[in-house]
């Protein structure tokens, strides 16, 4: 068994230590957060946060990653009560298709985090290797800086 | 989407929706242009009943049952505002369901710019018609004249304070008629939704995490399913180790058909690392002279063509020609590139139904032709639509549903679930196909064109399942295969290859021949606008490189060709927002414009576009965009510039970037890395501009911005470098050779 702390419980999984953390999340604990795109770390459609960092779960294994914080878009707010940053996005309608909104959403948060108010050129930085094929690029520069402004 | 219902209404409206299977596709396609006759207005005149669409139901909601799907275009929110408008509800009470086989309208396929023309007109006539109806009962009910009573949100009254509502008066088959559309629809002014910014119904689950993707559905008993993949097209297995495979932690079974080879096991990285291992103990045998990337504008000029000529106008004989200017444009394969690969669940039930949940936008025609792989009836595949990753054309989602239906037929009673690789969606996916374009001109001695002769080279467009089994990758692929059907190239009004190849400009001669080529360098199908992008490329860089050589203004150039006056004014609009007038030359800075009327039928669309371009590295960077589109009655403001800008942003990925690559051994553009697209410090400012058109019919808008962003940013780096560069994609060692030749 396998103790994994996510969203602030603590849940023991039988899962092998090389699984990938995607996995664990998506078919074990059930969340939807976290989206398999490529499995090899280059889209950012599985971003968690781990101990405060923005982390590609699909190349992160089960077994590096124990005893550790893992916050997913679950733990941020759910539709009733969203997070700032979440609502931001919903107000911004800062989507097409979305798929890649969960990793939008982690890295900005990991962004916020550390540089509350960050100007348009050091969210584009942050986001850069985040990839989306719709091309909702500017609605979700402006979903950031509208939470970023937002006390 | 799904929702709970008895088994026997499911049949019930099966058995309703078999007339709808013989609609040929040309007739739901040629749909949009047809609005502008009589009779009923898009997908109505396939599905003409009310409960076909609409069902009145007893908790005070109404169901909305629509064909077309939600691929991220925002489908399902502009036709709820339609329907809430037209009905006289609160749009919280529509319950809506998308995409089920069993259960919806056929509308075909959800393509083609095609969703308001074909679902949002039919459902705002449906609607309107289903008022009627009830405003009607309600008149016999409270003995009051129809005209008399007035409705909110479902609610019917009359002027003595008599009331009922809806779902008082529906009871039993009151909705089962024919829709007229002759009900009187809502003044424009009247609208509640219609018209303005309405959020997106899905985005607030979308970024919550809530269960609403294909991904997310975790069905009792699920396991998973990969195919494994060939090397190459059209590689042969000769033998395969499935004994070893067959011996892996929670490997159920090992399918080998043919060519085709899958695996299911209880958990996902059991079947990934049983995937990897099967992949490992096959051998295959590649075939020899497959067509390579570097090689494929020879390739498609070598090729045996099918040649059309479709259009062929005569200049008059008394103009005299002062030049004849010829260009030839070149475009590589693209892909669609789906950040979220295909994926499905296929399930066979004790009953004998094969039941897929699928992203596909096909759902009838594709459940067809997964009917016809299996050898089972039609009636014994069931398909649900569940929102995926947006496509942008035919990607793979069809296969990775006839990967699901190959995979649970060897596992009869578990749920399959099949997501691709990132590796198989970029390697298998049928891409945008590649062309070449050759214009010849002949001007007076204004410059102006008198003469225009445009010739384009192209593979396939759409090679959609369309009910063929052969149309599926893994069907190929079988001990038995199924044929791929030699491809056929789209005819007027729509066309596909050769969509937007005629020049909407009112040139005194004009002649378009299409070089159609039904072999393949590569696998390719629909891509968002299909052949549209490369012509617009094509015809909109070479009306600069003409109104350069004329000294004549870009923008008074192409006004000065054309008489169409929404096209004139998407164009003067464009303009004037981007401040085309008090632009001021800088060094190493280019503007550029264009502009299209999507397929010559559909929304009007100009783009202009200001780059800086460094001339020792010839990186172009991207300093502003501004659109200014007409898609004629606007429902979403905000979902109408969300289409338009991410068309331009997807665009200028397309036209600065992307060229999938392949050799013998197989394609190259295997991940995004080796295939990479525009990323957010590459996008500039966007500003669109809607040109709004009350009562106007519904033009559609997901394809409308793409070419004419290619030939604005084309035609931005000439204004900046002096340069013409007419090979896609414009990387900069492409755009630096350019400057330096």
């Amino acid at each position: 068994m396998t103790a994994l702390k996510v969203n602030g419980r603590t849940h023991q999984l039988n899962v092998a230590d090389d699984v990938p953390l995607l996995y664990a999340l998506r078919n074990d604990l059930k969340l939807n957060g976290p989206k398999y795109g490529c499995g090899l770390s280059q889209c950012g459609a599985c971003t968690v946060i781990i101990d405060g960092q923005a982390v590609r779960s699909c190349v992160t294994s089960v077994g590096a990653v124990v005893g550790q914080e893992i916050i997913t878009l679950e733990g941020l707010g759910d539709e009733k009560n969203p997070s700032k940053l979440q609502k931001a996005f919903i107000e911004e309608q800062a989507a097409q298709c979305g798929y890649c909104m969960n990793g939008m959403i982690m890295r900005s948060k990991v962004l916020l985090d550390n540089n509350p108010k960050p100007t348009d050129g050091e969210i584009r930085q942050a986001l850069d290797g985040n990839l989306c094929r719709c091309g909702v690029h500017n609605r979700v520069v402006r979903a950031v800086l509208r939470a970023s402004q937002e006390a | 989407m799904n929702i709970q219902t008895n088994r026997r209404d499911l049949l019930k409206a099966a058995g309703a929706l078999v007339v709808a299977f013989e609609i040929p596709m040309a007739a739901q396609l040629a749909s949009a242009a047809d609005d502008l006759g009589p009779g009923l207005p898009g997908s109505l005149k396939a599905n003409p009943k009310v409960s076909s669409w609409l069902r009145i139901e007893a908790d005070g909601r109404v169901h909305l049952l629509v064909g077309k799907v939600e691929l991220g275009q925002g489908i399902l929110t502009a036709v709820s505002q339609i329907c809430a408008d037209e009905l006289d509800i609160d749009i919280k009470r529509l319950r809506l369901t998308s995409g089920d086989t069993w259960l919806v309208p056929n509308e075909g396929t959800t393509a083609g710019s095609f969703s308001m023309p074909d679902c949002g007109s039919a459902v705002r006539a449906v609607s309107a018609d289903a008022r009627k109806i009830l405003v009607d009962l309600a008149a016999a009910k409270l003995g009051v004249d129809a005209d008399k009573l007035t409705v909110n949100d479902g609610t019917i009254s009359s002027p003595d304070g008599k009331k009922t509502t809806y779902w008082d008066l529906v009871i039993g088959d009151e909705m089962k008629v024919d829709a007229t559309a002759k009900a009187p629809l809502k003044p424009y002014a009247a609208h509640r939704y219609s018209g303005k910014s309405i959020p997106r119904v899905d985005i607030p689950a979308k970024a919550t995490g809530g269960q609403i993707w294909i991904q997310d559905l975790r069905p009792e008993g699920m396991v998973h399913g990969r195919a494994v993949r060939p090397p190459q097209y059209d590689a042969k297995l000769l033998d395969v180790d499935m004994a070893a495979v067959e011996k892996m932690p929670g490997v159920l079974r090992v399918i080998r058909d043919g060519n085709f080879l899958g695996v299911i096991a209880e958990r996902e990285e059991q079947v990934l690392a049983a995937a990897a291992a099967l992949r490992r103990n096959s051998k295959w045998e590649l075939p020899k002279d497959a067509p390579t990337s570097d090689g494929t504008q020879d390739w498609l000029l070598a090729q045996k063509t099918k040649d059309i000529v479709i259009k062929d106008q005569a200049k008059p004989a008394n103009l005299q020609a002062a030049a004849t200017v010829e260009a030839t444009y070149r475009r590589p394969f693209v892909m669609h590139g789906s950040i979220g690969p295909s994926t499905a669940i296929g399930t066979l039930g004790a009953d004998g139904v094969m039941t897929i949940q699928t992203h596909s936008q096909s759902v009838f025609e594709t459940g067809n032709a997964i009917a016809m792989m299996l050898g089972v009836d039609k009636t014994k595949v069931h398909m649900q639509h569940h929102q995926g990753s947006a496509c942008y054309g035919h990607n793979a989602a069809d296969d990775a549903a006839a990967d699901a239906a190959l995979l649970a037929r060897a596992l009869p009673g578990r749920p399959v679930r099949v997501q691709w690789t990132r590796n198989d969606e970029h390697k298998w996916e049928p891409y945008n196909s590649a062309m070449q374009l050759k214009i010849k001109a002949q001007v007076d001695a204004k410059g102006d064109i008198i003469d225009w002769d445009y010739q384009l080279w192209s593979t396939a467009h759409g090679t959609r399942p369309g009910n063929i089994a052969g149309n599926l990758l893994p069907a190929r692929h079988l001990e038995k295969p199924f044929e791929f059907p030699v491809p056929v190239n789209g005819g007027p009004p729509n066309y596909s290859a050769d969509r937007n190849a005629i020049a909407l400009y009112d040139f005194p001669g004009q002649k378009v021949t299409t070089h159609f080529i039904t072999s393949y360098a590569a696998r390719v199908s629909s891509t968002r606008g299909l052949g549209a992008y490369s012509n617009v490329f094509a015809i909109e860089s070479f009306m600069d490189e003409l109104a350069a050589r004329a000294k004549v203004d870009p923008v008074e150039y192409r006004l000065r060709h054309l008489k169409d006056e929404r096209a004139r004014a998407v164009i003067q609009k464009a303009a004037e927002t981007f401040g085309w007038s008090k632009w001021e030359k800088k060094p190493n800075r280019g503007r550029g414009i264009a502009f299209a009327r999507y397929k010559n039928l559909a929304a009007f669309c100009a783009i202009a576009i200001e780059v800086e371009v460094n001339p020792s590295t010839g990186k172009i960077r991207l300093l502003r965009a501004v659109a200014a589109n007409d898609s004629g009655e606007v429902v979403n403001p905000d979902g109408v510039k969300n289409q338009i800008e991410g068309g331009m942003i997807q665009s200028l990925s397309w036209t600065m970037k992307e060229a999938v690559r392949f050799d013998a051994s197989g394609v190259r553009s295997e991940d995004w890395t080796s295939y990479p697209i525009l990323s957010f410090t590459e996008v500039p400012p966007i500003e669109v501009v809607l040109v709004d058109r009350p009562g106007a019919v519904f033009l559609g808008t997901g394809e409308a911005s793409q070419g004419p962003t290619s030939a604005a940013l084309a035609n931005a780096v000439f204004d900046a470098t002096n340069t013409r560069v007419r090979d896609l994609p414009l990387t900069p060692a492409r755009v630096k050779a350019a400057i330096n030749a």
